[in-house]
């Protein structure tokens, strides 16, 4: 059996085309779509599979990760997935890739201008959790009215001492839009603001997509005395010794023994090759 | 010397409509003219059921006048109260007409200070100066210290009474009605009250009142207005 | 004293249906009107329409802002009518558990209206919300505990906290000590009393009960079947009643 280049007809990459320019041009706002059914679940990444799918040309290099890993279920089924509909060629390697899908992570190897992040979005809409009424955050939106956001930040605060949201933490982008990051943890906030490289989200059942085009301003929001901060650990990785990267707190065997690594693996394995050399 | 002329009622009608009572009308005042000026006491003579009351609250705007006029000194000009608009009620009965009833209109939860003092908040008194000149009229009027900071609602009459007065009469005004204001109250508090009506006076003040009391009505009228009730239409 | 609100031939209609017709007054700073009418007698629509919560079918509301530019309700847009709200106009809801946020905790439900101001000093913002709790008799340990473990009178309280944070110009009430016990209005009564005097709110407040009428407001509209049937002072109104509807009104009230 053949499918279209890409597993999409051309008609909906169209469609998501010209979603994705609008997006472009209206930073952080969430711009309906026509969301198709996909050969997985909705959760699995149907929405970062879309805009995905309407990127791709033959020349591309895809990058999939999942929580920063490239080995992981969800990530080795959707690069192959595209292997087979598309035919590119896929690496691991971040600096080898033009076009990045991502769940959860933004790799730690700097961007570059040719490159483009893809991320799957759970819920686009980081009002939801306070304001249940989508005609209600639309018009919040509209107006630029988000004090309310302030209101989930101040019961962080109250009730932890800190704003303990540690992932999916709301940014207001080029000072307009407030706009969900996606479930990244907030330690991959900065690498939002004024990124190099194009950054679109997609979520599939929710049918929204948006963008955080080139060296676009990302203001994490935050009160004057409880100003925003990016987690810290006392441990560097165990594999690579990096003290700059994002962390997982891993398992290693049934008496409880944990280590931390580097949750990037492909940086991970990178510096460690270096290390070697 | 002829003092101000602070009040006059021209040909003056009163009466009510009952609509629930098969539209009974009662006339309880009709053709009553009154001047009075700064410095006198008229005191409203004759028979319960002749409308004394009720021309008190006419002219306090607390009832709304059928026939005739009302004209008051008020900031320097002068004003037919009958036909001013709320606002401007409110503004006179702020500043230049003051009126004490029998009953004191007790509301929940405030304190006799807080009571006398408001009128003295409502004209722009800051709050330490309005409760200190109310401790003190409260004192003169022997309100024991001790109900101040209650509210007068279990008060007995005669407290609730003076509570009243010295609510009435701590801000100085130009005009001042009183309804009856010493009912309840025993010889020694009616000294108290003819002394700071006296002090009114002098001040200015033109009083018209209400005193059932024979031996009070001599201590303070300079004059009496006799009235009559109108004979059955 | 130039009015804050100017009303004039206001009517809203649902349908052939009458909600509220022909209706005028001015409402001056620091001065609280009352309306006063039976269930059904147009209090709400008419307040409803004079807060911007729905569009004049006919006649106009006008209000002044604090830049002293008169605006024309009816025809405000969405963006006027949500700033007006949040910053010069403050509505309290006879429930008020539509009129807090339910899900925050009694804090963020102060605060929230100072944050969509801008504030953005979090020690500042529990400073005040500890001394808005403590002004509307609400232990300001209490800060952080949910709405929902809160008496009704608490919540109202915490509501016209919520509402008064922001020291709005102009105050909307509908029913706010309705569905309360008599004693827990007492204190709501006296507190609103308090507040309007010392913040000199303007107010207009929607009651069928004409002792809060007496107690708050120096005059009131009377409402029947959507018309105003007599305006005045209140203690005119409550004393010298005129029309049949507000002499039936007053002699209905049981006195204690």
């Amino acid at each position: 059996m053949t499918y279209n280049f890409a597993f999409l007809d051309e008609d909906t990459k169209r469609m998501l085309r010209r979603a994705l320019l609008k997006a472009v041009a209206i930073p952080g706002y969430q711009v309906p779509f026509g969301s198709r059914e996909m050969p997985l679940p909705y959760g699995w990444g149907t929405g970062g599979i879309q805009v995905t799918a309407a990127l791709l040309g033959p020349d591309d290099v895809l990058k999939v990760i999942d929580q920063g890993a490239d080995d992981t279920t969800n990530a080795v089924n959707i690069r192959r997935f595209f292997h087979r509909v598309a035919g590119v060629a896929t690496t691991e390697h971040t600096a080898e890739a033009t076009l990045i899908q991502t769940r959860h992570r933004i790799p730690e190897t700097s961007l570059r201008e040719d490159q483009i992040l893809v991320f799957q979005v759970p819920e686009p809409e980081p009002l939801r959790t306070l304001e249940p009424r989508e005609a209600e955050t639309r018009t919040l939106h509209a107006l630029a009215d988000y004090g309310l956001m302030h209101v989930k930040l101040y019961e962080d605060i109250a009730q932890y001492g800190h704003i303990a949201t540690s992932y999916d933490y709301p940014v207001l982008v080029d000072g307009r839009f407030l706009t969900s990051p996606s479930p990244i943890p907030k330690f991959d906030n900065p690498k939002l603001d004024r990124s190099p490289a194009l950054m679109l989200f997609g979520a599939g059942r929710e049918k929204r997509l948006y963008a955080i085009p080139p060296y676009t301003r990302v203001e994490s929001l935050a009160f004057d005395d409880h100003p925003f901060e990016i987690q810290r650990w006392e441990h560097r990785c165990e594999l690579c010794g990096s003290g700059e990267s994002y962390l997982d707190e891993v398992v290693v065997d049934d008496r409880g023994t944990r280590m931390f690594v580097c949750s990037d693996t492909d940086f991970c394995s990178g510096r460690r090759t270096e290390a070697q050399a | 010397m002829t003092a101000d002329l602070m009040l006059e009622l021209r040909d003056i009608g009163k009466s009510f409509e009952l609509h629930h009572q098969h539209g009974a009308r009662l006339d309880v005042l009709r053709g009553l003219d009154l001047r009075l000026h700064a410095g006198e006491c008229v005191v409203l003579s004759g028979p319960s059921g002749a409308g004394k009351s009720t021309l008190l609250r006419v002219i306090y705007a607390n009832y709304r006048l059928s026939f005739g006029a009302v004209h008051l000194r008020h900031a320097g000009r002068w004003l037919d109260l009958a036909r001013a608009t709320p606002h401007e009620v409110l503004e006179v009965r702020r500043h230049t007409l003051g009126y004490v009833s029998q009953f004191l209109r007790v509301i929940p939860r405030v304190p006799a200070l807080d009571i006398v003092a408001e009128p003295l908040l409502q004209a722009g008194m800051g709050e330490g100066e309005a409760r200190r000149r109310a401790g003190d009229l409260l004192h003169r009027l022997n309100v024991p210290e001790r109900l101040w900071l209650l509210p007068p609602g279990t008060f007995s009459g005669g407290e609730q009474q003076r509570v009243n007065i010295a609510r009435g009469l701590i801000v100085r005004r130009p005009i001042l009605l009183l309804d009856e204001p010493t009912a309840s109250l025993d010889a020694a508090n009616r000294d108290v009250v003819a002394q700071l009506l006296a002090e009114a006076r002098a001040d200015g003040s033109a009083v018209l009142g209400i005193f059932h009391d024979e031996d009070m009505r001599d201590r303070v009228a300079t004059r009496l207005f006799p009235m009559q009730a109108l004979e059955a239409a | 004293m130039s009015a804050l609100l100017q009303v004039r031939g206001l009517g809203r209609h649902y349908g052939q249906r009458i909600g509220c017709e022909d209706v005028s007054f001015d409402l001056h700073p620091g001065e609280l009107l009352c309306i006063v009418g039976e269930s059904g007698s147009g209090k709400s629509t008419l307040l409803n329409t004079v807060a911007a919560q729905q569009a004049p079918s006919a006649g106009s509301a006008c209000y002044r802002q604090r830049s002293g530019g008169w605006l024309e309700l009816g025809a405000l847009g969405e963006a006027d009518r949500r700033r007006l709200a949040r910053e010069e106009w403050g509505f309290v809801t006879q429930n008020p558990r539509d009129g807090l946020r339910l899900n925050v905790s009694a804090g963020a439900n102060v605060a929230e209206r100072l944050m969509a101001l801008g504030m953005r000093n979090y020690a500042q913002l529990r400073d005040i919300a500890r001394g808005w709790l403590e002004r509307v008799e609400i232990d300001p340990a209490r800060i952080d505990d949910a709405p929902t473990s809160f008496s009704g009178g608490m919540q109202q309280r915490l509501q016209i906290a919520r509402t008064l944070v922001t020291q709005p110009r102009l105050v909307f009430m509908d029913e706010p000590t309705a569905g309360l016990d008599v004693s827990v209005q007492a204190r709501i009564l006296d507190l609103l009393r308090r507040l309007v005097n010392e913040l000199g709110l303007a107010a207009v407040m929607v009651t069928h009960d004409l002792a809060v009428a007496r107690l708050l407001a120096a005059r009131t509209l009377v409402m029947q079947g959507g018309r105003v049937v007599e305006t005045g002072l209140t203690d005119q109104i409550l004393d010298d009643p005129q029309h049949p509807y507000t002499q039936l009104l007053v002699s209905s009230v049981l006195t204690t």
